[in-house]
């Protein structure tokens, strides 16, 4: 991210999200952005994701400017090379589990009998093999945010973008959660994640703190591995 | 996982939520349907009521006084023959059968008859400037019997009074002179000083028909010494047109001339009609109205119901196209299952209410199929384009609430 700025009107009263936050994550990077409410954690992360543009600066991936693409264009990025994941998990409610996995897989063109084939293996994957085809309303909320994990890598992503992932968890479950991303993160994929507690942020190599929409901390943990050697900045 | 998958498993998953759309445009596509099965059965009959009645127009001089149907052609007022002509010639839709002629009192045997000179078909045929001019055509939808009858047919004069050929010394009798004058099929009798065939003796109709002699209308001219001029013509006039005003297009062609018709059939007719194509029109109206706004307010409804799932596909990569698509598709298939079912329920009310309210039978016509799937997708769509235009551009951020 270079210089970016990001405010809008919210009850007529000017608000800035981010005032010239410049910002490079390499590939396969594992950073917590922490910070106050409305600080601009969330701001920050969907505009690193394509999904607001800024009022000012600039967003990289893999060295193509953001937004300088059309909003379709972005749609067909965010398709190919980033993988989102909630909150509030955003499971669509009148799909199965594995109608819920299958969605990337649909949009991305994959043909229907080899989605259902890689939605089973990631469902496997994060443990709900016997839950395929219940609805996200018949699943606890443990096993719904391991819906969302399993259909968040579904269409290999490079870039990971967590909002809050472990918020809506008990301390178990949040565990798994952290692991899961941990995993993700050794196969070589950039995850950038909101998060409001610190053993969650302890859990990244690199925490950002963002304080009025300003960076205000940028840390290595240090005993956490840096990044493998030759791998180039990605945002 | 595919598009269709997706808007299924939605529609079905939330299907209470669309029933007040869903209905709407049921209830109204099955009263459409049900009224225009209904109308279409009632005019078929009624048109071959009005056919079975043979002649429904008659052309006389303007001064001529109406006694009867029957015996419009027996008073002594004439007009030239060449209005057949000025009709045979003219764009006039709707017109069939023509008919001229001309009565002349004659006495047999003592006994007075009256001898009406008719004009056969083939005559018509014959003159090349007539061709062309669909006289002949039968207009479609008029529902009336075939208009190819076997030459000479007794029951052709009867019912259509008209006749394919008739020789300048041939001769059809009425049952009534037939009787008095003790002649049938095949004698000869004298007429105006000249011996005819009898080639046919016409059934009994209860009308002044049973008392005429029939002859070639020329003959009877030149044995009247009357010229080229009939009394009336009689047209068997489309049903259809008539209503569309076919009456007052004659009296403009020949404004010297009265043009009557059958007006108590062909007024009920008339009014039955208007009636119905009213009540179509209006079942129309609401339907596009009640139908296309409950459907809109639905869709709008659902649209903001769905703004986070719509935020999220966004998220994963879906563009606004397939987003607008969705939608679409939806209210493709509640059209289609609204014009299917509408075209179904439609059809069962008028067969089970088309013999009470209209006294005939009635069966299902698949035509209206087409019919009521067109108009019901048309509005499911059309009404829900502007809420899938606006799912389309949702702003993902917003929807997902998470700024």
């Amino acid at each position: 991210m270079e210089a970016v700025a990001k405010s809008y009107n919210h009850r007529n009263q000017p608000v800035t999200a981010l005032a010239g936050v410049t910002l490079h994550i390499p590939k396969g990077d594992f950073v917590a952005v922490v910070g106050p409410s409305g600080s601009g954690k969330s701001t920050l992360l969907l505009t690193l994701g394509g999904m607001l543009s800024p009022s000012h600066g600039q967003v990289f991936l893999d060295g193509c400017s953001l937004y300088d693409l059309s909003p379709e264009q972005r749609a067909r990025l965010r398709r190919k090379k980033i993988g989102f994941l909630f909150q509030t998990f955003n499971l669509v409610a009148y799909l199965s589990a594995i109608e819920n996995v299958q969605l990337p897989l649909f949009l991305a063109g994959m043909e229907e009998r080899d989605q259902r084939v890689k939605a089973e293996s990631l469902l496997e994957r994060v443990g709900l093999a016997d839950w395929l085809d219940h609805k996200p309303s018949e699943l606890s909320v443990g096993q719904q945010q391991r819906v969302a994990l399993a259909r968040m890598p579904a269409n290999d992503p490079v870039v990971i973008l967590a909002d809050e992932p472990t918020g809506s968890l008990d301390p178990d479950t949040s565990e798994d959660v952290l692991d899961f991303l941990q995993e993700l993160n050794r196969e070589g994929r950039t995850i950038v994640m909101v998060t409001h507690y610190p053993a969650a942020a302890q859990r990244a190599k690199r925490t950002v703190k963002l304080v009025s929409g300003r960076i205000r901390l940028d840390e290595t943990i240090s005993t956490i591995e840096p990044a493998r050697d030759g791998q180039k900045d990605v945002i | 996982m595919q598009l269709r998958n997706l808007v299924c498993r939605e529609l079905f998953e939330r299907r209470n939520q669309l029933g007040t759309s869903f209905l709407a445009i049921l209830l109204g596509i099955t009263a459409i349907v049900a009224i225009k099965n209904v109308t279409f059965y009632s005019e078929k009959a009624v048109a071959k009521e009005l056919d079975a009645l043979g002649a429904n127009i008659l052309i006389l001089p303007k001064s001529a006084t109406l006694q009867g149907y029957y015996s419009a052609d027996m008073q002594e007022e004439e007009f030239p023959e060449e209005y057949v002509t000025r009709l045979a010639t003219s764009d006039l839709q709707g017109l069939d059968n023509l008919s001229p002629k001309l009565c002349v009192p004659i006495a047999v045997e003592g006994k007075s008859l009256t001898l009406t000179g008719i004009l056969p078909r083939n005559e018509f045929q014959a003159k090349a400037a007539w061709q062309g001019a669909g006289i002949f055509a039968r207009p479609q939808g008029c529902g009336t019997t075939s208009i190819r009858l076997p030459l000479a047919s007794k029951e052709t004069l009867v019912r259509k009074r008209v006749i394919e050929t008739l020789g300048e010394r041939e001769a059809l009798v009425g049952a009534d002179v037939a009787e008095s004058l003790g002649v049938k099929q095949g004698d000869e009798v004298k007429l105006l000083g000249k011996t005819f065939t009898v080639i046919a003796v016409l059934p009994q109709t209860g009308t002044v028909d049973d008392s005429r002699v029939f002859a070639h209308l020329h003959t009877v001219q030149e044995l009247a010494g009357k010229g080229r001029v009939v009394n009336a013509i009689e047209v068997v006039g489309c049903c259809s047109q008539i209503s569309k005003g076919l009456v007052q297009k004659i009296n403009k062609l020949l404004p010297d001339a009265k043009v009557v018709t059958i007006t108590q059939v062909v007024d009920t007719q008339i009014r039955t009609n208007r009636m119905m194509s009213h009540l179509s029109g209006v079942f129309l109206v609401i339907i596009v109205l009640v139908g296309g706004a409950s459907t809109a307010n639905y869709m709008y409804a659902n649209v903001f119901e769905r703004r986070r799932e719509i935020g999220t596909l966004m998220a994963m990569g879906a563009d606004s196209s397939l987003i607008l698509r969705m939608f679409l598709l939806k209210a493709l298939l509640l059209g289609l299952a609204g014009g299917i079912g509408g075209y179904l329920l439609g059809s069962v009310l008028a067969i089970a209410l088309g013999p009470r309210i209209a006294g005939i039978p009635v069966l299902p016509m698949p035509l209206l199929l087409l019919w009521a799937v067109g108009l019901s997708v048309a509005i499911a769509v059309v009404a829900s384009y502007l809420p899938a235009r606006r799912a389309a551009r949702l702003d993902p951020c917003v929807t997902l609430q998470e700024i």
